[in-house]
């Protein structure tokens, strides 16, 4: 990594505040989320159903009392039914892509997008980000929140923006190149794509001016990180966002890089087991249930993000007082429950990912042969690492089985298989075929 | 004094073990012998072929790992107790084997035995100290073809 000087100013003094009063401000700001939520003809109605009123809530743990928001009722009150103010006091719409089914729109405020450039302005401060900088902004410019949220967040702290927007990569290169940026913004995936493009230029990659990088969009690992970093000789950010809440600024790293800082003077994160709702444990991974508290165009109660990240309660080293939350590292949507154990495909991947053996192709099979699940996950193995000696294998079988025991907890039939054994797929990749009967 | 075995990792299913003897059936390669060990998912093929860089070319041509490790080939009386004095060796020089199987000829009242050993250039200094007779491929390959 090229060396960035350890100054690490903090741009708001809410980022640090003492824990009692961030908790007092944040049990005000939710009554008065409450209050602005009652001009939301679905939350009236809700609120009505539990006798829930501004004064219901006296302390965090009030929220509890709230119901949820799901994406099926930003569906059913399409496209801006869940709004709060007249069409005429929006200042701006973004919207998701609709992948999942039909899209959905999000509205802003003039104060929202000045809540939005200035949570964006701190994760990027809190990366290094610096006025005189340049940034070159990767992602698409659109209904997509990435584009714009990170643009201002840019401009909120001074630094000077190149919005490339997404796509043509060799271009990308040559502007890099050209007008020397002190970092990039896009998903951790782009970057990658970058380099590569970069080399079949024949450049080096870490010999461009990128410094630092801010990630987000799209889910990804450290071990994604270190390849990032050591192929583009950079410092990688990460920054966690959607649209449904804000865009991107409810969290990013610090210099520290230990979790991504939650600007709860704004977000009141929850992090709940996704069957029971209950709250998990500090440390221990859940959905992520977020309430937006100063959002004037589209109050948000208890979004049910599917995200499933674990909260850590710590006082950083970097001197901001927020809970940090580890990456995502999966969605709730993908759950297995194995045995009353609850588990991501993304830990078997991750397990995989730390055996040198293991090739990146693999498949998991969830069967309940008699009463128990039993859970088989079927690997190819890199050609150098195959044996003439039994003893050789099973060991790495075993090695394999211990790494999925350690990272997810559950114990898995592993299966090896030669390489170029398991079906590929042009488009997403099945990972996970679940044989057990409905239950 | 080693010589070359090919060894290929396969899953265990119908039709895994009849395809690389079929592209080597193809080939005109003869296989002079073979162990197969196995377990429920996947099991591990091994052979001893006659030109074993061409055998290696053609299972790889159509996609296959294979492995090339070298083995040791030792004549064995084939009469009671012949074997038995050959892993006394073994054991004595505190070697190990890791599997071992036969030839399908015999060179007149002797067995051929291949051995894996986990080490074994002293596998072959401990045997040839003993005086037992341990074959090359080369040799081996004239053997078979009479």
């Amino acid at each position: 990594m090229k060396s960035f000087a350890i100054d690490n100013p903090i741009l708001d003094a809410e980022e640090r505040l003492p824990r009692t009063e961030l908790k007092a401000l944040q049990v005000h700001r939710l009554r008065e989320t409450v209050t602005r939520a009652l001009k939301v003809p679905f939350y009236r109605k809700l609120f009505k159903e539990r006798g829930i009123t501004p004064d219901s809530i006296q302390s965090l743990d009030d929220v509890r009392r709230l119901p949820f928001t799901t994406k099926q009722d930003m569906r059913d009150n399409y496209p801006l039914g869940l709004c709060a103010v007249p069409r005429s006091d929006l200042a701006r719409i973004h919207g998701s892509s609709g992948t999942t089914g039909k899209p959905t729109f999000v509205g802003y405020t003039r104060q929202d997008l000045k809540t939005w450039s200035r949570m964006c302005a701190r994760f990027l401060v809190a990366g290094g980000l610096r006025p005189g900088h340049t940034v070159q902004i990767a992602f698409g410019y659109g209904l997509f929140t990435g584009g714009f949220g990170l643009h201002y967040g840019v401009e909120e702290v001074g630094a000077a923006i190149l919005p490339v927007s997404s796509g043509n990569t060799a271009r990308q290169v040559n502007l890099i190149q050209d007008l020397q940026p002190d970092a990039i913004v896009c998903t951790p995936s782009y970057a990658l794509n970058i380099a590569e493009v970069a080399r079949g230029m024949g450049i080096d990659p870490r010999t461009l001016s990128l410094r630092y990088a801010h990630f987000g969009g799209e889910m990804w690992t450290e071990d994604m990180r270190r390849q990032i970093e050591a192929e583009m000789d950079l410092s990688a950010f990460n920054n966690y966002g959607l649209s449904e809440i804000i865009g991107p600024g409810v969290s990013g790293e610090c210099m520290a890089r230990g979790g991504m800082h939650i600007q709860e003077d704004h977000f009141l994160v929850e992090c709940l087991d996704p069957e029971t709702l209950e709250p998990v444990d500090d440390y221990s991974y859940g959905e992520l249930v977020i309430t937006a508290l100063t959002r004037e165009a589209m109050p948000m109660i208890r979004y049910r993000t599917r995200d499933i990240a674990a909260l850590d309660p710590c006082i950083c080293e970097c001197g901001r007082t927020t809970t940090r939350m580890t990456r995502v590292m999966g969605r709730s949507d993908d759950m297995l429950i194995i045995r009353g154990v609850n588990v991501f495909p993304s830990q078997i991947e991750e397990a995989l990912f730390q055996v040198e053996a293991t090739a990146p192709h693999y498949l998991v099979e969830v069967d309940r042969p008699g009463s128990m699940d039993e859970i088989t996950v079927k690997v190819e193995i890199r050609p150098e690492f195959l044996s003439d000696r039994m003893s050789v294998m099973q060991k790495l079988r075993e090695q394999i089985g211990r790494r999925i025991q350690t990272v997810a907890g559950v114990h898995a039939k592993v299966e090896l298989l030669p390489p170029q054994t398991l079906e590929r797929s042009v488009g997403k990749a099945v990972r996970v075929v679940d044989h057990r009967p409905l239950r | 004094m080693k010589m070359h075995q090919l060894s290929m990792f396969l899953e265990n299913k119908p039709g895994r073990l009849s395809e690389p003897c079929r592209l080597l059936a193809d080939a005109g390669i003869n296989i002079l012998t073979l162990s197969v060990a196995d377990t429920q998912q996947f099991g591990i093929l091994r052979l001893i072929v006659a030109g074993w860089e061409q055998a290696k070319a053609v299972l790889e041509e159509s996609g296959f790992v294979v492995n090339v490790t070298e083995v040791v080939a030792t004549e064995v009386v084939d009469q009671p107790g012949g074997l038995a004095g050959i892993l006394e060796i073994i054991e004595s020089a505190g070697l190990n084997i890791e599997y071992m199987y036969a030839f399908t000829f015999r060179c007149e009242d002797k067995a051929v035995i291949v051995f894996r050993f986990d080490n074994n250039d002293d596998a072959v200094s401990a045997l040839q100290e003993k005086g037992v007779n341990v074959v090359s491929g080369v040799e081996l390959y004239e053997r078979a073809r009479q």
